[in-house]
């Protein structure tokens, strides 16, 4: 499982399409898989276990979302 | 990219295009042959000396002039809803690239491996060199691959553009906080011009976009030389 997990990331080429969000506006992908990186790393890393699982969504909200996107959410989460 | 006293469609660059234009030239012979129809009948039905003060109905052209318009529409009907479901189909992008619209230029975002982004302005009339093409160019052109599958998503820093790119047969409008989602493949090399398709202000007519479709270790050599840069 771990090692089809590492090979999927080794042959990353961009975010996949994803049946929950099979439309033009792909907003809430964007934003879904970068909640989903944060929340997947402060569980793990609440629990002390390695964060690798959530390179998936780390490497799906980068494709996606546009950078300054991600700085704006960044400071929002910095500030609380 | 357009050619002056052009009538028709840019040369496509994408087979989505191919088809919307096969499609055109379809529909346009359609309304071609029934313009002169009618202007046949029109003028006939002028000029004609013959009367008859008796006729009330006739079943018969009822029902001719009847079914065949319907017969022409759903010969319309049918490329049409192909056409529609071809450029929904699902496809398996190899690159992913962010547009984003400000006022008055674009930017674009490769960030699925590394962090490659820069702006586009428009190279202003005064600096052109011989043989570019003047409100068209741009400093730095959007590089992809040629023949693969190419996911754009549009979205704007400031108010409505639009991303525009007639040979490929895109159009897709940048709105401010949302992410449009948009797909395609170049099926040649080449150089694809197209403009802001939403009026955005006073430059809205010089913030053109530029499209350069390369042989992968082209593109792969370009985006290597624009991380050093930036």
């Amino acid at each position: 499982m771990s090692g089809n997990f590492e090979e999927k990331i080794k042959n990353y080429r961009t975010a996949p399409f994803d049946a929950r969000f099979p439309n033009t506006n792909q907003t809430r992908n964007c934003y879904q898989n970068y909640l989903d990186y944060h929340r997947c790393k402060k569980v793990l890393s609440a629990k002390n276990q390695k964060t690798t699982p959530c390179e998936w969504y780390r490497r799906v909200y980068k494709s996606l979302c546009p950078i300054a996107w991600v700085q704006k959410w960044d400071e929002q989460r910095q500030s609380g | 990219m357009a050619h002056p006293s052009q009538l028709g469609f840019q040369d496509a660059a994408s087979p989505v295009m191919e088809e919307l234009l096969h499609f055109h030239d379809h529909t346009l012979m359609i309304v071609f042959l029934i313009s002169t129809l009618v202007l046949y009948i029109i003028v006939a039905m002028v000029v004609t000396k013959l009367t008859d003060k008796l006729i009330l109905d006739s079943q018969e052209i009822e029902i001719i002039w009847t079914l065949l318009p319907a017969i022409i529409l759903i010969l319309i009907a049918l490329p049409s809803l192909r056409i529609l479901y071809l450029m929904d189909e699902i496809n398996d992008p190899h690159l992913t690239i962010k547009a984003m619209g400000h006022q008055w230029y674009w930017s674009y975002e490769y960030t699925d491996y590394e962090d490659l982004g820069f702006d586009s302005y428009m190279i202003p009339t005064q600096d052109l060199t011989p043989g570019q093409f003047r409100l068209l160019e741009t400093d730095h052109r959007m590089v992809i691959p040629v023949e693969s599958p190419v996911r754009i998503l549009v979205s704007a820093d400031d108010v409505l553009h639009s991303w525009a790119v007639p040979c490929l047969g895109i159009k897709m409008d940048a709105v401010p906080g949302r992410l449009n989602q948009t797909a395609f493949i170049t099926s040649r090399p080449g150089v694809f011009y197209g403009q802001c398709s939403e009026i955005c202000g006073a430059n809205h007519s010089f913030m053109p976009i530029v499209v350069e479709a390369v042989p992968l270790e082209h593109f792969e050599n370009w985006s290597s030389m624009m991380l050093e840069d930036t």
